[in-house]
């Protein structure tokens, strides 16, 4: 019985998403979609897959992570940086787009291991700090990087493109600040709401499953788990390394959404960490299909409000916090569920008085 | 564990708030002119569209993107009222071709994907002309959703190479390799000094940018570069080093391609280690008296290479209308987004366009007519474009001298 629950649950999941693309599909035959909605879906597929994958490590295994934009950035170069290189060998884009989103994900996955080992022995605000850490490391590495390819092979520098030393057949690829320039535009709403599947798919079948059972347990109760011989080194790597290996699909995703890629503050910095954290706990720890609501109604949010001008962002932080409220102090918790017997009662009261 | 996201979530909240509050208080100018908008100037600051006339659909919609929020704001809003100026005083005069422009600005926050999403608001008010993005890596963004949709783009001051690569987009500034090459080539010509320190930004492009064209345009000058020196946006409040080093290697000029912040930062710290070289800047440069709390004999005799200064004869109409209109000094931004606007005029009565054609037609029309004009701009005279969407313009060396900006 609960099995079956589980199950309609997931086919909730996967049924908005199925039905949203649906949706936007028949907008789009039917003349009804703006500029900004088609410009928007491909970001809002990208911003759920990294909610979710953080809701794998803040809300299932229960370490909070400060550092996803850093896998992000780690997926989004790797992946790009694919695409640049292949150019030329592998003409057709949806292939290369393809290889970039599998090299993106192992690389930002083997990034989650490397920093998973040291960093997992650590607990709470520690590890909130070190993640933290990580994600501008990453940010400040990538940000004095030159690459370049030429008929030797490539040169790296971390000087400036002239000290690359490269023949007249040179071009660069990561330069410095200036990032990746010119990624071709690969990301479709098609491909973003697959990945999205796949996402769900791998999230939630993991969740339900005996793996996830045992990193559950890690959440739970640590010291119960370890006695009943489950590894919780082993389990906790396993949920960050998969999470970080999302965040980097998500990471080529938004690559080549945009023609250029520079790891600034604003777009893989921690704000971005925070940002994607405010998801998760706006739709829940542990929900996954609330955080993927979080992600696309949060995202939405400032774009529907631009006809506020000025006052956006001011009303953006008011109706977050409002919210954030609503959803999750318990008074605000204790009052909807009053309204909602009350509704019920009058529900009830009015079948009586028809019968 | 609720209890560490409960405060790390409280943390992000107070975090985005002082963000928010944190960019404008950073540039004083912003935080003033935000403070000195009074109730008439907000109401014809002609942000949306019902601000600007529109004579029963027969205008020309204009749009801007730029950073209205954030730290980048001081930009945005300067194009946004540059633009808006444009836009008034064209309409007063009776329009392009007879039809009057309307223009809508959009915030782009200075991140390329908020400014895609900016262009495609703008494309849904059925924009015809863009004028943006106002910084690079979002120009660079927007320009290649233009070049997609072929709709006339003009930037006024994003400035790096990939920003005019498109042929559908033109730039009012200079691309960042040809202010650092005429940078070094002004320095070589007037024999400013032959040993150059550089302290600039790594984690700018619009920086390091300058910086490479420079070291490569020194070598042909005669200038020997004793010492090159990085910092980057998390270590811009001590120069201390940099500054060690120029002094030891015995520089005989500064080059700071650099914005005017930082810059006030280095010539405060220069002073207090009595380290006195030429010190010579950019365009960025430029607002460097107006920070708050500089004392300005410290920039006494600063040199820098800018295509608009507010005390010029030429501007000072301009000026005058923009501190009457806004309650503040323009700066090259303003001056650069009110001569696209004027660009676009002499563009479209060039080709003779109409508001009724639709954006495509436009801007094969007007792609051919911007390289046939001529215009006499507040950022330089008889400025022409070519077909690269770059402009021939000369820039204007200026010295700070007794608080004011001295043309070379």
């Amino acid at each position: 019985m609960n099995k079956n629950k589980v199950r309609m649950q997931n086919g909730i999941t996967y049924g908005i998403v199925a039905g949203c693309w649906i949706l936007v599909q028949i907008m789009d035959k039917t003349g009804h979609m703006t500029s900004l909605l088609r410009g928007i879906l491909v970001p809002l597929c990208m911003y759920s897959i990294l909610a979710i994958s953080l809701n794998l490590t803040v809300g299932i295994l229960g370490e909070l992570s400060l550092g996803h934009a850093g896998f992000m950035c780690v997926g989004a170069f790797s992946g790009a940086f694919f695409t640049k290189c292949m150019e030329n060998v592998l003409p057709n884009l949806q292939l290369r787009f393809f290889l970039a989103i599998l090299i993106g994900a192992v690389v930002a996955g083997i990034c989650g291991i490397l920093i998973g080992i040291p960093v997992l022995r650590l607990k709470g605000d520690y590890l909130a700090i070190v993640t933290l850490a990580f994600g501008e490391i990453i940010k400040n590495l990538i940000n004095v990087m030159y690459i370049g390819l030429d008929k030797g092979g490539f040169h790296f520098s971390i000087k400036d493109t002239m000290s690359l030393g490269m023949d007249e057949t040179g071009v660069v690829i990561i330069k410095g600040a200036q990032g990746i320039t010119g990624t071709p535009k690969a990301s479709t709403f098609l491909i973003a709401t697959v990945l999205l599947l796949i996402t769900l798919f791998i999230v939630l079948n993991l969740i339900h499953s005996r793996t996830g059972r045992a990193i559950m347990s890690i959440r739970d109760n640590r010291i119960a788990a370890e006695s009943i011989g489950i590894n919780i080194t082993k389990y906790k790597l396993m949920a960050f390394s998969i999470s970080a290996a999302l965040a980097g699909v998500a990471g080529v995703l938004y690559a080549h959404n945009l023609s250029t890629l520079a790891a600034t503050p604003k777009n893989f910095g921690y704000n971005m960490s925070i940002m994607i954290l405010v998801f998760v706990v706006l739709g829940g720890l542990g929900n996954i299909r609330g955080s993927m609501i979080a992600a696309v109604v949060l995202t939405l949010l400032p774009e529907l409000l631009r006809g506020l001008n000025d006052y956006r962002m001011l009303i953006y932080a008011v109706v977050l916090i409002v919210m954030m409220l609503f959803n999750s102090s318990p008074k605000a918790i204790e009052m909807r569920s009053v309204l909602l017997e009350r509704f019920r009662k009058k529900k009830d009261t009015a079948a009586k008085e028809a019968s | 564990m609720r209890k560490f996201v409960g405060f790390g979530l409280a943390a992000a909240l107070v975090f985005s708030l002082t963000a928010c509050g944190g960019g404008s208080s950073a540039d004083p100018t912003t935080a003033a002119q935000a403070a000195g908008d009074d109730a008439t100037t907000a109401a014809d600051k002609g942000e949306s569209e019902e601000a600007a006339p529109a004579a029963d659909g027969e205008a020309f919609k204009i749009g801007v993107i730029g950073p209205l929020t954030g730290p980048a704001a001081a930009y945005g809003i300067a194009v946004q009222n540059g633009v808006d100026l444009a836009v008034k005083e064209i309409n007063e005069a009776g329009g392009v071709n007879g039809a009057m422009l309307e223009m809508n600005s959009q915030d782009d926050e200075h991140d390329p994907e908020k400014s895609v999403n900016a262009y495609n608001t703008l494309k849904d008010w059925n924009m015809q002309m863009l004028v943006g993005a106002v910084t690079s890596k979002p120009c660079i963004a927007v320009a290649a959703e233009s070049a997609n949709d072929n709709l006339f783009q003009i930037t006024p001051s994003g400035s790096a190479v990939e920003c005019a690569a498109p042929d559908n987009v033109f730039r009012v500034c200079f691309a960042d390799p040809a202010q650092g090459t005429a940078s070094a080539k002004y320095i070589g010509e007037n024999k400013l000094g032959t040993k150059i320190a550089i302290i600039y930004d790594s984690s700018t492009e619009y920086s390091s940018g300058i910086r490479e064209a420079f070291v490569a345009e020194a070598a042909n000058e005669g200038l020997e570069i004793v010492a090159d020196e990085a910092f980057t946006a998390d270590t811009n409040t001590d120069f201390s080093v940099q500054l060690d080093k120029a002094k030891e290697a015995g520089a005989e000029l500064v080059f700071m391609p650099i914005y005017y912040q930082e810059a006030s930062v280095i010539l405060k710290q220069a002073s207090d280690k009595e380290f006195a070289p030429v010190f010579f800047g950019v365009d960025g440069m430029d607002g460097i008296l107006s920070v708050k709390n500089f004392d300005t004999a410290l920039a006494e005799g600063v040199m820098l290479l800018t295509p608009f200064s507010s005390t010029e004869e030429s501007s000072k109409a301009f000026t005058e209308a923009y501190v009457a209109a806004y309650g503040i000094e323009p700066n090259q931004f303003a001056a650069d987004a009110y001569d696209a606007v004027y660009a676009i005029k002499a563009a479209a009565e060039q080709a003779g366009i109409t508001p009724d054609m639709d954006a495509s037609a436009i801007c094969e029309a007007m792609k051919t007519a911007m390289t046939e004009i001529t215009i006499d701009g507040l950022t330089g005279e008889k400025m022409t474009w070519d077909a690269a969407g770059e402009t021939g313009k000369a820039p204007k060396a200026v010295k700070i001298v007794n608080g004011v900006y001295e043309m070379q």
